[in-house]
């Protein structure tokens, strides 16, 4: 009996030969990333829970973004407070104003193949681009890991997703993951692990990879994982070894599930008000007049994202009384658009570009909307109430489809 | 086994952590303060309405997004005694247990229940509500360990050697 | 009888030869500027309090969005809504995120000789182009609006006559905080400062906005240079003819002169909670701070960003300060991507926001806590200005706010 990536990467870390899905198992944790939203939390469970040491400060890493710039008062009693734990446990990696936790974990090297993630955040998944079994916790989880270094979790069962072939050239792979997560349904996967294969897989840059593992909580499951391959190497800054090499799914592997697509039926779709699996082709919405748009998140706010959405805008403006908000996903990737001139291209076409942090995405700041208001946004979720009030309709959208629907001021297919 | 009555709030499917509790006010200094925005989004009069021992009956996917342990915070704060659903989110379901709220997965219940019903919830057993019975299944051995110890936070400082 | 500047700009909207101070008169507006701050408030009286309202000249109007961008509250949200809606239905200029309200007007409006209302305090930045420009309340606006003119009691001038050239490191910022030090907050109340003398003729007109800018600081009307061939350029370089270009006669009264000799000014810092509690920025020397902030209509133009990139390139920002760098405007924010200043910026660590009010205005992006401390190039350290009412705000030069991001304590660039 053949084995999948995430049953793998668990029995390698708790030292056995293999695990099987429902088992109920304690992980070794290789990494911790702490948000600002739930700093002053995590620190009061852990001194409630007696810990008088965190088990391994330097696998901690304090990321600032939810709440960067502070938009209220009680945001900057979060900073004191992660300053603080820092300060007193002798953790030294704290981003305090460098961009998304989920794009820093990847991006500053934190996270290897085959390592085992928590974060308190839901998005945590986001590291399966690489090969790492990563998923979201509550903060009372985080600051037992803080003090242990460990996490029960039970071994999930694994639904693969085979996409062949290739991509037409304005489809992204949010769109691929936005139709998957639409076949599936937002509780499709809940508690299973979701694991892409395939030649158009293959093909994929990290940050496309990135966009499919950062969704894949949307359909409820745990983790999604991405096969190491040469790209993940260069990426991560690290040759393989034999197990992150051997982080390939099984021809006989023990798949609840397999869902197989050919890349050339994916078409430009968008997540419609307000559940990320009602999802539509781009074409049966054409004309529905938007008020703003919004290019960024740790789901869409990297180098190639900017690029793609620099390209449609390429001699265009954003439409009048239209705002389009671009939130780099990190002060690289800021950095990195500013060298290659897309920064400029958006700034010219009406853009307004922010320091990178989460932004909008979660609500708190950076171009809330209000009653009778419509947003395409690039990023994760468009709950309801999420960016304003209930009344603002969220469309989910590539950045290119979005950069398309900011000229064209409706929405539009690129 | 434990068995308790309650009247029960219904509502629908995919009900996320958002609409439990906005971001807006996850930086409010307690839950306490918090408490009163719980399902704004949806139903802005019902964190007003909600007593201690209520329940809340509701269909699938129950707590889907985000990873914000508030959730189910500011529900036990409420004082929901259990939440009855068709099925939940992961991550919901073990901040639920890690802070000493029960979950129950029921898959027909909220297609009968009607808001304001009393029902009686037996656990591990069964519920029964307008006359009919409706099965529970038991929950997972090291659950019931949390549950029971009263919480991840009471589990931990038992091991740290400190009274609860 | 010789008039001034101002007095000569009143008597053409006026339409009358001669006017003096104390006079009040009619006059037609050339142009009216409305933010996000009032705008919503104006357009719900002008629904509500007006039979059958109409606009005199839309292309009088701007209105532009830019003190809480991007919004940060459905409230917000909803009154930008009421603003862009109404602009849209009236076909009056509307500007978005595109940088602050004067910045945007200096830009691609202000012409000399123009008469300007603007609701919003600063709008005596105007002056810098050899315009009359001035802060109304909304309900002013609203009339201005709907008639296309208003009344103004013609202001005294007071006379700034400014000589030698400022020092390297030392900036018009320094001079004008120097000035209201000087004069003290009141003291051109409903006045008209005239900037003149060889001194002012070594200023640009950036550095003429900062004097203008901060005039309102002093209790001015407004404040106004004569459009010279510095000016007359600049309004060139964008396309733009003036309305006309007056001079102060010779025999022109003023209530005061000052004179103030620009090489004797050194780097200064307004102290809390008010802007002309003037000290030597030696003398703050060593104040922690918690956050530091380049920006505003006062100092966030590219002459300001240089200043403060020459000082933070291959430096990194203190870790425990949060330093917000916010463009005046596009533009100023697209110069200054060509330039790289941003990517040092970046580099050295700090929060490179969109052009907007930022911190300055205390809402939206960058406040500060309880007892916290920021050096701000923002235009007022009032008391919870920037945010929590028991933190405190030092008013100083870019170069001062750089070097104390740096040094995580306020400083001069030259400490470092």
């Amino acid at each position: 009996m053949g084995q999948t990536i995430i049953e793998k990467i668990i029995a390698r870390n708790i030292g056995r030969d293999r695990v099987r899905p429902g088992e109920i198992v304690t992980v070794n944790v290789d990494r911790v990333m702490l948000d600002d939203i739930m700093m002053p939390f995590i620190v009061s469970k852990f001194h409630e829970m007696g810990f008088e040491r965190v088990w391994d400060p330097d696998k901690v890493v304090l990321i600032y973004d939810h709440l960067v710039p502070a938009s209220q008062l009680d945001d900057i009693r979060h900073y004191k407070v992660g300053d603080e734990f820092a300060r007193n446990y002798g953790i030294r990696h704290v981003h305090r104003s460098d961009g998304i936790c989920h794009q820093l974990m990847t991006e500053a090297g934190y996270v290897k193949p085959g390592d085992v993630v928590f974060g308190t955040d839901s998005h945590t998944t986001t590291y399966g681009c690489v090969g790492a079994f990563s998923t979201g916790i509550g903060y009372t989880e985080m600051a037992g890991i803080l003090g242990t270094g460990k996490l029960w979790v039970r071994v999930p069962e694994t639904i693969k997703i085979v996409i062949d072939g290739e991509l037409a050239s304005n489809v992204m792979s949010k769109d691929v993951i936005l139709t998957v997560i639409g076949d599936l349904g937002a509780d499709g996967a809940t508690y299973k692990a979701l694991e892409f294969v395939g030649s158009a897989i293959d093909r994929m840059t990290i940050s496309s990879r990135m966009t499919m593992a950062n969704m894949a909580i949307e359909a409820g499951a745990k983790c999604a994982l991405f096969t190491p391959d040469l790209k993940t190497a260069d990426y991560c800054g690290t040759e393989l070894d034999s197990f992150q090499k051997a982080l390939v799914g099984d021809e006989e592997g023990n798949y609840c599930k397999v869902l197989t697509y050919r890349a050339e039926e994916f078409v430009p779709v968008m997540a419609c008000p307000s559940q990320v699996d009602k999802i539509r082709a781009v074409s049966q919405l054409d004309g529905i007049p938007i008020d703003q748009v919004f290019l960024g998140s740790c789901t869409n706010g990297r180098l190639e994202d900017l690029v793609a959405a620099a390209k449609v805008l390429e001699g265009k403006k954003v439409a009048p009384y239209v705002k389009m908000i671009v939130t780099p996903a990190s002060r690289k990737v800021y950095e990195e658009a500013s060298a290659r001139g897309v920064l400029q291209k958006l700034a010219e076409a009406g853009a307004i570009i922010t320091h990178p942090g989460c932004g909008l995405c979660c609500g708190r700041t950076g171009g809330i909307l209000c009653d009778g208001e419509r947003v395409v946004a690039t990023n994760n979720r468009n709950f309801l109430g999420r960016m304003g009030t209930s009344k603002v309709e969220i469309y989910l959208a590539s950045p290119a489809v979005a950069a398309a629907c900011a000229a064209a001021g409706k929405i539009i297919s690129p | 086994m434990e068995e308790f009555t309650g009247n029960i709030w219904v509502l629908g499917d995919d009900i996320d952590t958002d609409i439990i509790i906005p971001t807006e006010y996850l930086a409010l200094e307690t839950i306490e303060e918090m408490k009163q925005y719980a399902f704004s989004p949806l139903r802005p009069e019902l964190a007003g309405k909600i007593t201690a021992g209520d329940i809340i009956v509701a269909g699938k996917n129950f707590g889907c997004g985000s990873s914000r342990e508030q959730a189910p915070e500011v529900l036990k704060a409420l004082g929901i005694r259990c939440i009855v659903a068709k099925s939940f989110a992961r991550i919901f379901f073990r901040n639920s247990i890690n802070n000493g709220l029960l979950l129950i997965e029921q898959p027909d219940l909220h297609d009968h229940a009607e808001e304001g019903e009393e029902i009686c919830v037996r656990v591990n057993r069964e519920i029964t509500c307008g006359g009919m019975t409706y099965p529970i299944a038991s929950l997972p051995d090291n659950l019931v360990e949390i549950l029971q110890a009263g919480g991840l936070v009471k589990a931990m400082r038992r091991r740290n050697g400190l009274a609860d | 009888m010789g008039m001034t500047i101002a007095e000569k700009i009143i008597a053409l909207a006026a339409g009358v030869p001669q006017v003096k101070a104390g006079d009040i008169h009619t006059v037609n507006l050339d142009r009216m500027m409305s933010n996000d701050g009032t705008t919503h408030l104006t357009v719900d009286m002008y629904h509500k309090k007006l039979k059958n309202p109409r606009i005199a000249d839309p292309k009088k109007m701007v209105f532009i969005v830019d003190h809480n961008v991007p919004s940060d509250s459905p409230k917000t949200a909803a009154s930008q809504k009421k603003m862009r809606d109404f602009a849209r239905e009236h076909e009056i200029d509307f500007w978005e995120g595109k940088g602050v309200c004067h910045q945007i007007m200096m830009e691609h409006y202000v012409c000399p000789g123009e008469l300007i209302f603007g609701a919003d305090s600063h709008t005596c930045t105007y002056g810098a182009l050899g315009a009359f420009g001035t802060g109304v309340g909304c309900t002013d606006l609203l009339y201005g609006m709907v008639t296309g003119t208003s009344w103004v009691l013609v202001p005294e001038t007071v006379k700034f006559n400014l000589v030698g050239r400022l020092s390297e490191g030392v900036y018009p910022r320094d001079l004008m905080l120097t000035i209201i030090g000087e004069i003290g907050a009141s003291g051109v109340s409903y006045q008209v400062m005239e900037f003149c003398g060889p001194g002012a003729e070594t200023l640009s007109v950036d550095d003429r906005m900062v004097l203008c800018n901060l005039s309102v600081e002093a209790g001015a009307k407004t404040a106004v240079f004569q459009a010279d061939q510095v000016a007359l350029d600049w309004l060139e370089e964008r396309g733009r003819k003036p309305k006309a270009v007056f001079a102060s006669d010779e025999d022109a009264v003023y209530a005061r002169e000052y004179t103030f000799d620009l090489s004797e000014i050194r780097p200064v810092a307004a102290r809390p909670d008010f802007v002309d509690d003037v000290v030597p920025v030696k003398e703050v020397c060593g104040v922690r701070i918690d956050e530091a902030f380049l920006g505003s209509c006062n100092n966030g133009r590219i002459d300001d960003l240089r200043v403060g990139a020459a000082i933070v390139k291959d430096r990194k920002i203190s870790d425990h300060v949060r330093f917000l760098v916010v463009p005046a405007s596009n533009e100023v924010y697209l110069q200054a991507l060509k330039e790289g200043l941003i990517d040092i910026f970046m580099r050295s660590g700090a929060i490179v926001m969109n052009p907007n009010c930022s911190v300055c205005w205390g809402s939206c992006q960058g406040v500060i806590g309880e007892q916290e401390v920021l050096i701000s190039t923002g235009t007022r350290n009032f008391k919870g200005r920037a945010g929590h009412p028991n933190s405190k705000v030092y008013l100083g030069s870019a170069a001062t706010v750089a070097a104390s991001a740096v040094k995580g304590e306020i400083c001069t660039a030259d400490m470092l």
